[in-house]
């Protein structure tokens, strides 16, 4: 036998190089990135020692084609394909930790129409890589040609107002409360009274599916003798979302059915917390049967509200829209839960605009070209009531539903009255701007001069003019 | 019975409805006067008084015409609408008119 048989042979150079190592193409600044990679805005803060360059070129390695170490089939393919990489890197003013790292990603390393896959793939393994110390994927660009081949929202806002013939103002909702407990009978009355009063729309919680106390069908049948009583009566059409969750698909296609055959107008999905391929089935379904679909993202703030980990709200609303929901909550910026005003605004426009700027002031890196994709309407809610409505009006514009649960449930004379304060309380302020009156300096003065018309929205005034919300926001811009 | 936006308001007078109508123009939307004698959830389509306002977008034409449209039609319900034909749908759309009798 020879002594020498290859293996002392240099056939490919063995061991653990840099990931920002030339030719390995991760690392790769002044790239010009192409019309048709994704783009990807990542927060990175390196473990200490760990070089800008290098830190970067990890995460881009790690979240396409890399490795730890070479590998002799390496050599197989074209590496150059399939890299992720690095094309800039932006400081972050006071601070020496993190950086702002841009990566552009080829279109072949996604499957196409799977959410999932781009997730593997971006957020993947790569945010336990040990030499980052935190990661945030704070924006990302999806190309046209990636984003033809999703089929978003199933309808979108204009086709919604033209279903709903409600034009010129937001649409008002409320989601039923107590959250929990409520038989189906007394369920329908809560959501009833509040229709009758003047709401467009009324809400399951999100925790609300087909618990021991109230079944899914009894819900959906006393539902909907709700909403079709208030219709009859008050000459508007209504809906309620009636929220579909269910432990596996067949459950979920099985509800929808249901809600179909009653004449609902609209259901509803937790669509976090469902995952993106159970979201993606229902919201095609919805497409094909004429269904409206509202998208709750209840379990968002485990992924989003770490201002240096995870993933940032406007990332998961894109991929809400990408895949396709009708509605999803945003945030109010006045209310009680997070949400800095400039990112809203922002992520406001990434679900109602056709065309969206880079625009760092509000937290948007990159253009996003939507390509005709239907727009998805934002819901404001949580703890916000009728002295909030200037402010909301001046904030959100016509395209948003306005969700006032306790501030339609709280009313001291009932729902009905609450639902009639705040749909009094807005369209006084939706007229007013028509009129060219400045909202936020004369909101107090419109909405009392609407009060002397309506007993409902002066108790309303009375009732909450004392509540605030001030705490400062977690994660700012 | 309710006719969305702005129904839960009192009616409006002549000079708040042109102030509406003022708003339509100069944001570059399509005024328009339609009325029905059928009121209802289940009506997307009311009947047209004359073709929207597409040439002259003017708020002394289309008060002059809601003014005609309601002596013609007393009883009916005419709502005024805007359309924006850049984003190809309703913006605005209010009842100025209900039935007399």
């Amino acid at each position: 036998m020879a002594k020498n048989n290859g293996k002392n042979t240099t056939h490919f150079e063995a061991g653990v190089k840099d990931y920002s190592a030339a030719g390995r193409h991760y690392y790769s600044p002044g790239y010009e990135p192409k019309d048709t990679e994704v783009l990807a805005a990542f927060r990175i803060t390196p473990q200490p020692g760990v070089p800008f360059e290098e830190a970067a070129a990890a995460v881009a390695a790690e979240s396409s084609s890399g490795t730890w170490t070479t590998v002799w089939s390496d050599h197989l393919v074209d590496g150059a394909r399939y890299a992720g990489r690095t094309y800039h890197i932006e400081t972050i003013p006071d601070r020496d930790d993190q950086f702002i790292a841009y990566i552009a990603y080829p279109l072949d390393l996604f499957e196409e129409g799977s959410m999932p896959n781009l997730m593997s793939s971006i957020v993947g393994n790569v945010f336990g890589f040990k030499a980052i110390r935190a990661l945030r994927l704070e924006d990302l660009r999806i190309p046209p040609v990636l984003l033809k081949t999703f089929q978003g929202p199933p309808h979108g806002i204009q086709s919604e107002r033209d279903r709903l013939n409600k034009y010129g103002r937001p649409f008002l909702g409320a989601t039923m409360k107590p959250k929990l407990g409520l038989s189906g009978k007394n369920y329908g009355r809560v959501v009833y009274e509040a229709l009758k009063g003047g709401l467009d729309f009324t809400k399951d919680d999100e925790n609300i599916t087909s618990q021991p106390f109230m079944r899914w069908t009894d819900r959906y049948l006393f539902v909907m003798e709700a909403v079709n009583k208030a219709e009859a009566e008050t000459g508007e059409r209504k809906g309620h979302y009636l929220n579909v969750t269910a432990g596996d698909m067949e459950e979920m296609y099985k509800r929808a059915e249901f809600a179909k055959q009653l004449g609902s107008r609209i259901i509803m999905v937790d669509y976090l917390t469902v995952g993106f391929t159970a979201f993606a089935s229902l919201s095609k379904w919805c497409r094909d049967n004429g269904m409206l679909l509202h998208a709750h993202r209840a379990m968002h703030a485990v992924i989003d509200r770490q201002p240096n980990h995870g993933i940032h709200w406007r990332v998961l609303a894109k991929w809400c829209r990408i895949v396709g929901a009708d509605h999803v909550h945003n945030g109010t910026v006045v209310g009680k839960l997070e949400g800095d005003r400039a990112a809203t605004l922002g992520t406001n426009d990434l679900l109602r605009e056709n065309y969206v700027k880079r625009d760092l002031s509000r937290g948007i890196y990159f253009d996003q070209d939507w390509v005709s994709m239907p727009a998805v309407m934002p819901v404001a809610s949580g703890g916000i009531h009728v002295w909030h409505m200037p402010e909301l009006v001046n904030i959100f514009g016509d395209d948003v539903v306005l969700q006032f649960g306790g501030g339609t449930l709280g009313h001291p004379w009932g729902s009905e009255a609450g639902a009639t304060a705040n749909r009094v309380a807005l369209e006084a302020c939706i007229k007013a701007r028509n009129e060219g009156r400045d909202l936020l300096r004369e909101g107090g003065n419109i909405l009392r001069e609407a009060a002397k018309h309506s007993p409902e929205l002066d108790m309303a005034l009375q009732t909450w003019k004392e509540i605030k919300f001030e705490f400062d926001t977690v994660d700012k811009l | 019975m309710y006719t969305e936006t702005f129904s839960y308001l009192p009616q409006m007078t002549e000079e708040e409805i042109r102030k509406q109508v003022d708003y339509i123009i100069e944001k570059g939307y399509i005024p328009g006067i339609e009325y029905t004698y059928k009121l209802g959830p289940k009506n997307s389509y009311w009947n047209f008084w004359k073709l929207p306002f597409f040439v002259e977008r003017n708020a002394d034409t289309v008060m002059n015409e809601l003014g005609v449209c309601r002596q013609k039609h007393p009883n009916a319900w005419i709502k005024i609408t805007g359309y924006d034909n850049k984003r190809q749908c309703q913006v605005l759309a209010f009842v100025v008119h209900t039935p007399q009798n």
